[in-house]
This record gives C-alpha cells, structure tokens and sequence, in this order.
C-alpha cells in the first residue's frame, strides 16, 4: 500500500538534477528553456533542484573531460535511488564534434549508466521533455525492481 | 574569529556552468575568492590540427553555444583578411542582423538568470519567454535555435527573403512593447534595486586597469566597444555603445537592458539598408600568414589570433574571450562582499565558462 503510493507521488513529480560537465551552454539553456514557459516541464511535475540528495533524473549535457569526471561520478553517487540519468546532446552521447580532442574522455556513458539518450546538436526542448518522460517509464521499471 | 571556507560551485543551482570559487570567509564577510577552472576545458584549440579551416568555423561555433554566431563570424572574418577576401556587401549586413539577435537572446537570459540570482523567479520566466520569440526568429531564418551555423568564410548560407525580414520586424515589435511591460519591474523594484545597488562596485579606473571587457566595463563608464572598429556592415550604421557611470551590479544590469533595445534599433537599421546582391563568394585558395580579428560578443569583446601556413590546417589558433579579461573583475568584487550577494556578483559578470575554458 505505501509503496504504491510512493511510486505514484514518484512518478508524478520526478525532480531533476542538471548538470553541465563540458558542455557548450547550447544543450544547458535548452534544458533551461524546458523550465520556463513556453515548454513548462512542471506540468508533469518536473522541479528543478540543486541538490543531488533531492533528485531523482540527472540531466547530463555535454562531453566528460578529465577534471569532471569525478565531480559527475561524485553527484551519482549522491543521489538516491531508483535514479535515472539521461544524456543530452551529441556531445553527452559520444563527444560529438570534440571527440577527438585532446582534453576529452567521451560521452557520459563512459563514467555512468545512461538510460536515456537525447540527440541533437544542441538538442531541442521538446526532444529534451520527450527523453524525461521516457527517463520516467525507465523509473518506474527500476522502482518495481527495487521493491521486490 | 575562526574562518570558514565554503566551496561555491561547480556545481551550484544559481549557475548553470561550472565554476568552482573557494570562498574564505570571515563571519559572514567574504576575504578571500579563489577560482579554479578546467571543468569545461576540451583543448579544442588543438583540433585545427585535425580539421580543416573550413570545418573549423563549425568547432569555434560550438566554443559557447549562446554566443556561437559571433564566435563563427570572428573566425571567418580573420580568414578573409588573410585571405584578401571582399565579402559582399548583403553578406555583411545579414551578420550584423543575426548577431543582433544572438546578443538579443543572450542578454535576455542573463537578465533572467539574474532575476533568478536574486530569487526572483517569475521575473526570470517573463524574460525567458520573450526570449523565446528570438529563438524562433532564429529557427525560421537559419534553421536551429541557438547554434545558427549561417557563417562561411566569404559570405553567409543563408538570406533572408522580403517576408521574412517583414516578419523579423513585427516581431521585434512584439518583442520591444513586451520588454517595455517589465522595465517597470527590472529597473524600478524595490526588491531588485536592494539586491543589486551599491554592490560589486568598481571604478571606472579599476575596469580599465583591470582590462574589463564589454558590459562590465561600460557599466563602470569606460566608452569601450568592438563594434565601435566597424567591422562587419558597422561603418554604414549609426551606432553609440550604452554606457552607465555607477559600476555596481545595477548599472550592469542596466547597460544589459538598455542594449537589448540598441540590438532592435540596430536590426531595424540594417534591414532597412539591406543592399541586394550576392550572398557569399567563392574561395579559392589556402590561408596563410598571421591576423588577428575582434568582434564584439554579448559579454565582450572576443579576440582571435590565427596562424596558418598555406596548407588546408591551420598552425595556431588562439581564443581570448570575454569572460576570461572579466574574471579578475570578480576576484575585486567579492572580497568585502556578505556571503548572500556571491550569485549576484558573479552573474553581474555574466560568466560564461565554456568560453572560458573552451
């Protein structure tokens, strides 16, 4: 009974984490453009928070160098689970156009699951709300696991 | 009285880029600002070795993704000086119009994300949706949002044809009466002017010594603009930078505001003279030689040293850019600052980190 309706207030209002790990700011203002508006992610109840410790989906954009890594790894690690972390841009996915540079390590999937992946370059809002909803049927499918 | 040191950043819900600031402080008063950088660096300084120079333009547009149109428009103009290449006249103009509308945006989300620095949230979505309408000029003209991708060297890809420009214009309009409802609010409210008079101030003396770039130094009543070099379709259109004399976070705050307007006035006065014609010329040829080239972005001035050797790969290509020249600034303000007004001071600079670090 409780863990029914902890999965739906979950499911209802998933807050998220942003994260910028070398990222161009293009896909960052986008994920902030979802907020404001004209996209209006809270209308699925989505919050934007600060504190790793209060979310649930951690938007990455942009490429993981060698100094970020540990900062990406550190949020993780912070944050409680079921999570769900979804990767934005070409540059969150593989490196995109830096790839082969010299200060690039590669996509975010390098350091962390990725369970979502958003192309795009920047990737647009609606492609960005599109990879949270689908973030939450992932969400809902890790709950069941951690409950049973 | 003991000190503390509290990390601000990198990862902080005010900014969205990461910059990490030690911060000493003592009692509730700031001492000391130490910053540490390289989160965003990707070393891409270094790609010309592997990318041609034409394909470069599509890197240095992905240095800052919400000033991508100028970083471009730097790039090509320094290859064409090199090169001795003449761009057509209807060319230069569209670049003065679209990078009008990136300041335009770019400078909407600062004073939005400053709204928010201060915890004025629904100030922060007024901006941001009238930003929106820029953002969508962009899509309809270029293509995409935010990275317009409309320079090459000798010209740009795309024009602009009769509708679209009288579209551009109508919505500007929309745009200018929309700002007009929320000057009121931004420039007059109590609550804004408690957060934001009086702090981070710095003298005209000190921006200059300190070689302040762009709003920042024309806040503190520098009269310094790229623009002011002409470049581009500059020399054909009347143009005086805005300049404030208080040099606190407010006046940044109104040079910001206040040049969202010139942008408008700008882009009127550019499609009104838009010369028919060409829109790029052919390139014949390979760079060589050294140039540097300047153009002003919405933070600063940005700066560009190219090398190249007559093959397809550039030798060195160096990127100064705004926020770096504007950190020191910070490094002045914050000491002697309370621990409250940190995300204000630091986003009167308006940081862009990727920039920075590229």
């Amino acid at each position: 009974m409780f863990e029914k309706i902890l999965t739906r207030a979950r499911m209802r209002s998933p807050w998220m984490l942003h994260f910028d790990c070398g990222s161009c700011n293009g896909c960052d203002i986008e994920v902030l453009a979802c907020l404001t508006p004209v996209y209006d992610v809270e209308r699925f109840g989505v919050v934007n928070t600060g504190n790793p410790m209060h979310a649930d989906i951690l938007l990455v954009t942009g490429t993981v160098n060698h100094r970020n890594r540990n900062v990406l790894r550190n949020l993780y690690d912070q944050m409680p689970g079921p999570k769900v972390v979804v990767a934005i841009g070409a540059c969150g996915l593989t490196g995109g156009i830096f790839r082969q540079a010299w200060n690039v390590v590669g996509g975010v999937d390098r350091v962390i699951p990725v369970d979502v992946y958003v192309p795009g370059c920047p990737a647009k809002p609606e492609a960005i709300i599109d990879g949270v909803v689908m973030g939450l049927e992932k969400f809902m499918e890790k709950q069941h696991v951690d409950i049973s | 009285m003991t000190r503390t040191i509290i990390p601000f950043g990198p990862q902080h819900p005010v900014l969205p880029e990461p910059i990490h600031l030690m911060l000493t402080l003592d009692d509730e008063v700031i001492t000391e600002a130490v910053p540490a950088f390289g989160f965003v660096h990707r070393g891409l300084e270094k790609l010309v070795e592997i990318r041609d120079f034409h394909q470069m333009i599509y890197v240095v547009e992905r240095i800052c993704g919400i000033c991508s149109m100028l970083h471009a428009m730097c790039y090509c103009q320094g290859i064409e000086e090199m090169m001795g290449i003449e761009t057509p006249p209807r060319a230069r103009f569209l670049r003065v119009i679209w990078s009008e509308l990136h300041r335009m945006h770019s400078h909407l989300l600062w004073l939005g994300l400053f709204a928010d620095s201060f915890g004025f949230e629904s100030l922060f979505m007024q901006f941001w949706k009238i930003r929106e309408k820029i953002l969508d000029i962009d899509e309809a003209t270029t293509g995409n949002r935010i990275i317009v991708s409309v320079n090459v060297i000798g010209g740009v890809r795309k024009d602009l044809t009769l509708e679209q420009t009288r579209g551009i214009l109508s919505e500007l309009k929309s745009v200018e009466t929309e700002l007009k409802r929320l000057e009121t609010t931004i420039l007059n409210d109590y609550t804004v002017q408690n957060r934001t008079v009086g702090k981070g101030v710095l003298t005209a003396k000190q921006a200059y010594e300190l070689g302040l770039v762009g709003p920042t130094l024309r806040a503190s009543g520098v009269m310094q603009d790229a623009r002011m070099l002409k470049y581009a379709a500059f020399d054909d259109i009347a143009f005086t930078p805005v300049v404030e004399t208080d040099g606190d976070c407010y006046a940044r705050c109104k040079v910001r505001f206040r040049e969202v307007f010139q942008s408008i006035d700008l882009i009127r006065q550019a499609i009104g003279k838009l010369p028919n014609g060409e829109i790029a010329v052919k390139v014949k040829g390979r760079p060589d030689g050294e140039v540097t080239s300047r153009v002003e972005q919405p933070r600063g001035e940005v700066f560009y040293y190219i090398r190249a050797n007559g093959t397809k790969h550039l030798e060195r290509l160096r990127v100064r850019t705004p926020t770096f020249a504007n950190v020191p600034a910070l490094l002045t303000m914050l000491p002697g600052a309370g621990l409250s007004d940190v995300p204000v001071i630091v986003l009167s600079i308006d940081p862009c980190i990727s920039c920075t670090e590229r």
